[in-house]
């Protein structure tokens, strides 16, 4: 830590101090760690039975089967919508047609300010939630307006991320604006805009937790079924915790990595839901 | 439009439960996310890794997988919010509603944990070795260089958490607190055939709160931009 703004290399004496503090935070980190794992063991958590499920062939093939691929399913195909939703959405926006641009704001501005799940019960109802397949549908059909709209922003920012000499070269070599957006600009924006593509696809994935409120598939739908019949809701919740948790840290990784091998330093400005739009690229 | 003559009452109560979760656990979230943050970037390494686990786990959870865990677990904990029992009026505030709002804590934390830590690292190491030169204490480089830089940078992606919050307190629906998603669905069934409207009229309400927020959000940021 040495590079840190906020102090200067610790000294001997400063470094001894540490060390007390560390042992102290240690100390009652652990002390922490202890109640929470008494408090679930006097309550029997950690009983055989509460955990077999788990390592029941069948249980588990339910959970990475009906649970982990069903949300993994529902999370590909809302961010593959949203990424074709945000790229009309987002080009939309930066026309130079009035009425192409308008509506593409507004678009994206009402499904960026509402609620995901208000928007899931909605398709939910209108698809007839007595249909097998609605729930399903509603999660990934919300999913993707909600982050389409995000990514019409992203797909903004990283437009305009691009060096405004590179379109006004390609302007004066004679370029039209479609040769100029589809050879010289999309491509730099796309390598600009790769990691928060990543991050969006992490957004996604969480969301799909949602489905519970339509019964939708997936790992929190499987969950359920398991809780209910074992009565073992906190093992259940952890076990659904660890593979989410286990997903979305590989995306970051992913994200992490893609950030460092295409854009650097730099970071991706995506204005806030309501902020006033900054200027259009020329 | 016979949902909003007769249920125009409901309809402003059910958002005030949702201003309610969004406030309290917005400041909640503020103060916790600060500990998380001068755990981040603090000199004690325990805290620094632990800090850095916890950020990263929860973030990395579902909105919903962080309430379901703490309504299963905490009763264990001997954590039952029993004491709570606030009325306001016609308002009740009760343990359902302190589970949302430790739940949207836990989770919006992280967030804001993050931010504020963007904030610290967009200040350049430069400010702080120019403000020890002249001689300025620990104490003097944070409170006159390091923190009001940092703090203003944070602005934005601040707002954007928050702003992630107001929309998040729907979830508490699920668990029980009778919000404004709650109160849609009690519409939605008794008016079946206005569904659409009152879809659009609760999208409504979230869009001006998130709008309102938005817009002093924007005004923080501009007017500490140009000081």
């Amino acid at each position: 830590m040495s590079a840190s703004v906020l102090f200067d290399s610790p000294g001997p004496r400063t470094r001894a101090r540490h060390r007390i503090y560390s042992v102290l935070a240690a100390l009652l980190l652990l002390l922490a760690a202890a109640w929470v794992i008494k408090g679930l063991d006097e309550h029997g958590q950690f009983a055989y039975a509460k955990w077999e499920a788990f390592v029941t062939p069948s249980y588990v093939q339910a959970l990475l089967v009906d649970g982990l691929l069903k949300t993994l399913e529902m999370a590909v195909l809302a961010i593959a919508g949203a990424v074709l939703l945000g790229a009309a959405l987002g080009l939309g926006k930066l026309s130079e047609r009035r009425w192409i641009r308008w509506p593409a704001a507004a678009i994206v501005e009402f499904f960026r300010a509402t609620p995901v799940l208000l928007l899931m019960i909605f398709i939910w109802y209108r698809l007839g939630i007595n249909e097998d397949s609605s729930g399903f549908l509603a999660v990934v059909l919300a999913l993707t307006l909600y982050n389409g709209s995000v990514l019409a922003e992203v797909l903004r920012a990283g437009i305009n991320a691009v060096p405004k000499g590179q379109s006004e070269a390609a302007y004066a070599i004679g370029m039209r604006k479609s040769q100029v957006m589809s050879i010289v600009v999309v491509p730099q924006a796309v390598k600009i805009m790769f990691p928060a593509i990543i991050a969006q696809c992490i957004v996604a994935l969480k969301d799909t937790a949602l489905g519970t409120a339509v019964l939708a598939p997936g790992l929190m739908y499987v969950g359920k079924a398991i809780y209910n019949e074992q009565h073992n809701q906190v093992p259940t919740v952890l076990v659904v915790a660890l593979l989410y948790v286990t997903v979305n840290l590989l995306l970051l990784w992913l994200a992490t990595w893609a950030q460092k091998k295409y854009v650097g330093e730099k970071k991706l400005v995506v204005p806030m839901v309501g902020a006033a739009a900054p200027g259009r690229p020329a | 439009m016979d949902f909003l003559t007769s249920g125009y009452d409901a309809y402003l109560e059910s958002f005030f439960y949702t201003l309610m979760l969004f406030l309290v656990s917005g400041v909640l979230s503020l103060v916790l996310g600060t500990v998380l943050v001068a755990c981040r970037v603090g000199p004690v390494a325990v805290l620094r890794v632990v800090g850095g686990w916890y950020v990263t786990i929860v973030r990395s959870t579902p909105l919903v997988v962080v309430f379901a865990l703490f309504q299963f677990a905490a009763p264990m904990l001997g954590i039952r919010f029993g004491w709570v029992q606030v009325h306001i009026g016609t308002f009740d505030f009760t343990s359902f509603f302190a589970v949302a709002v430790v739940s949207l804590t836990l989770y919006t934390s992280t967030f804001v944990c993050e931010a504020l830590r963007s904030g610290i690292n967009s200040v350049p190491l430069g400010q702080a070795e120019a403000a020890r030169a002249i001689g300025l204490t620990f104490g003097g480089t944070m409170s006159q260089v390091i923190l009001p830089q940092a703090f203003r940078a944070s602005v934005p992606p601040l707002a954007s958490a928050l702003i992630a919050l107001i929309k998040n307190t729907s979830v508490a629906y699920i668990f029980g607190v009778g919000e404004a998603v709650a109160q849609m669905r009690i519409m939605t069934n008794n008016y079946a055939s206005e569904r659409p409207a009152i879809f659009l009229t609760y999208a409504a309400g979230y869009i001006v709160i998130v709008f309102v927020f938005s817009f002093f959000a924007n005004r923080l940021e501009k007017h500490w931009r140009t000081a």
